[in-house]
């Protein structure tokens, strides 16, 4: 089964929340990213997100993968939202079961933080002035005349 | 030689499309970045890109060959 999904509908924390689940796990930790009404101290109205799919997909199997193996984890998944967003929706979620809790919080944080650096998926913020802008991984806007 | 080229974000607004069918004598993704830069004025420069070729990383001087899909990478801003 695969780790990393994309969905272009609505994602379902409850659902992804099972897969979660195992007898050996004595921890689970989910993480959700949401879409804020703000940034850089521009108000934001809502977000697209584009993706380049079959790189997507790859790159971010390889990072849970990776975050499997280098931590003492039962279970670990992640999905992120492509299309549409309006403020309050869920952008990206990430959950993972361990036996012991160390692990849980060390491995989330490493697989969000991997999937933001790594993962060819795009944020466009459209601003409630009406403009509209590309971000960079540090949230500051693309420069395309 | 034939290739297929995608566009993301920045560059897709700038290009005005999502993928095109470029027909060009660049041998490698370097030299045809140069070339649709020039095309179509796009701002960012190669040192922030990376690139795939059909679908997965490359390097930006692997030998293309007819059919190749190239993907040009703005920087990420997922999650």
């Amino acid at each position: 089964m695969s780790h990393f999904f994309l969905s272009e509908t609505a994602i379902d924390s409850g659902a992804l929340a099972r897969l979660l689940a195992d007898d050996t796990a004595g921890a689970s930790l989910t993480f959700e990213g949401w879409v804020r009404d703000h940034n850089a101290g521009r108000a934001v109205q809502q977000l697209d997100y584009q993706a380049y799919a079959p790189l997507a997909l790859a790159e971010g199997e390889r990072v849970l993968v990776e975050a499997l193996e280098r931590f003492a984890l039962t279970k670990a998944h992640c999905m992120h939202r492509t299309g549409s967003l309006a403020i309050g929706d869920l952008a990206v979620w990430v959950g993972v079961s361990a036996a012991h809790r160390g692990a849980a919080f060390d491995a989330c944080r490493y697989i969000i933080d991997e999937v933001k650096r790594r993962v060819p998926i795009w944020k466009n913020e459209h601003y409630v002035e009406g403009e509209s802008g590309w971000l960079h991984p540090d949230n500051t806007p693309v420069t395309e005349p | 030689m034939n290739y297929r080229v995608l566009y993301f974000a920045s560059l897709r607004d700038r290009a005005g499309r999502d993928q095109e069918q470029v027909n060009s004598s660049a041998a490698d993704a370097q030299s045809l970045y140069a070339e649709l830069q020039q095309r179509y004025g796009f701002a960012l420069p190669q040192s922030r890109l990376r690139v795939a070729i059909n679908g997965d990383f490359a390097s930006w001087t692997r030998a293309l060959i007819e059919g190749d899909e190239i993907v040009f990478l703005p920087p990420v801003s997922g999650g």
